[in-house]
């Protein structure tokens, strides 16, 4: 098996949620002040949801260093 | 004044066009609310959903969770095609007009850096799968060991075989993202995926973003392509164009730049 050969995946529309909440609950710009909700509390979320979402397995612990803006 | 607006966005005035059809969390319209030289894309969203403590609530809902981000995702992915934009973390909440222009106006700085730094480029997903087998081929379980000693020899020689095995992966995974890199303008490693969520075949051992110019996508897709180890048990994955969220990131200016 090798990267998408049979569908484009610059045609690909449909999102993965797992590759969503990547990018949506460690991307994105964090605003602190006058909102609801802080980063902290979506640590929290991971940290929750981490059996769901990624994390790192017992059986493959990661080759790579964690990223520095991410906590 | 307790009305709490979801933001989406950040992009710079004048308005290029919020189109007005996009619906936001929960299917309210969204629109741009306007500050000092920089506009923010929010919708409405219920107090009794947004508040701080039903909100820590629905975040442990998954169908919830998984509405209120692609919601998200859809409202960022119309506005970038019309404009540069920084995405904002999902779920950001500010107390009415005034707090969303406080915002604005308080990280006035970081967004233009921001802005600056992500203007015409998207954001591509690379990910590389392995599968390791985890029995030797040639070595029948239903073969019996013949002593104690024998059965040890065995077990080690199927671990190191793995051992090799995800050594192999791991070279594979980090020669394809040094490749890539070296082609992108920025790039950052997400976790490995595991999980529920993350079904797939074989075990995820690269997640990485890569920042390219919008114009570069084609030819970085098509690099991918090419640079995908054509290896037994290997499965090169690419998700994209997204906005670029895994390259917003605001908190400091000068310290603000990912990757190399």
């Amino acid at each position: 098996m090798t990267a998408a050969d049979d569908t484009s995946p610059l045609a690909r529309r449909e999102l993965a949620l797992v590759d969503l909440l990547d990018r949506l609950l460690a991307g994105g710009v964090v605003i602190a002040g006058d909102v609801t909700l802080r980063i902290a509390d979506v640590d929290l979320v991971r940290i929750d949801l981490k059996a769901l979402i990624s994390s790192v397995g017992p059986r493959v612990p990661s080759p790579w260093p964690a990223p520095e803006e991410d906590g | 004044m307790s009305d709490l607006l979801y933001v989406y966005a950040v992009a710079r005035a004048p308005v290029q066009g919020v189109p007005a059809s996009i619906e936001g969390v929960g299917g309210a319209p969204v629109r741009p609310v306007a500050g000092d030289g920089l506009i923010a894309v929010v919708s409405d969203v219920r107090a009794e959903d947004f508040e701080e403590a039903p909100l820590r609530k629905h975040l442990e809902d998954l169908d919830w969770l998984s509405g209120t981000a692609r919601a998200h995702e859809s409202v960022v992915r119309a506005v970038s095609d019309v404009m540069g934009v920084v995405p904002l973390r999902l779920a950001t909440v500010c107390r009415g007009e005034s707090g969303v222009r406080r915002m604005l106006d308080d990280g006035y700085d970081r967004f233009t850096a921001n802005l600056d730094r992500l203007e015409g480029h998207v954001e591509w997903g690379v990910k590389l799968y392995a599968t390791v087998q985890e029995e030797p081929e040639k070595e029948p379980a239903v073969e019996a060991p013949s002593s104690g000693r024998d059965y040890l020899r065995r077990r080690l020689r199927s671990r190191q075989s793995r051992e090799r095995n995800w050594a192999q992966a791991d070279a594979l995974a980090r020669r394809l993202h040094t490749e890539l890199a070296g082609h992108a303008e920025a790039q950052r490693l997400h976790r490995p995926q595991s999980g529920e969520l993350a079904r797939a075949d074989g075990v995820n051992v690269l997640n990485a973003a890569f920042l390219v110019r919008r114009a570069g996508s084609e030819a970085f897709v098509g690099l991918v392509e090419r640079l995908t180890p054509q290896e037994p048990g290997i499965r090169v994955e690419v998700t994209g164009p997204w906005a670029p969220y895994s390259f917003a990131d605001l908190s400091d200016p000068r310290e603000g730049r990912v990757g190399a």
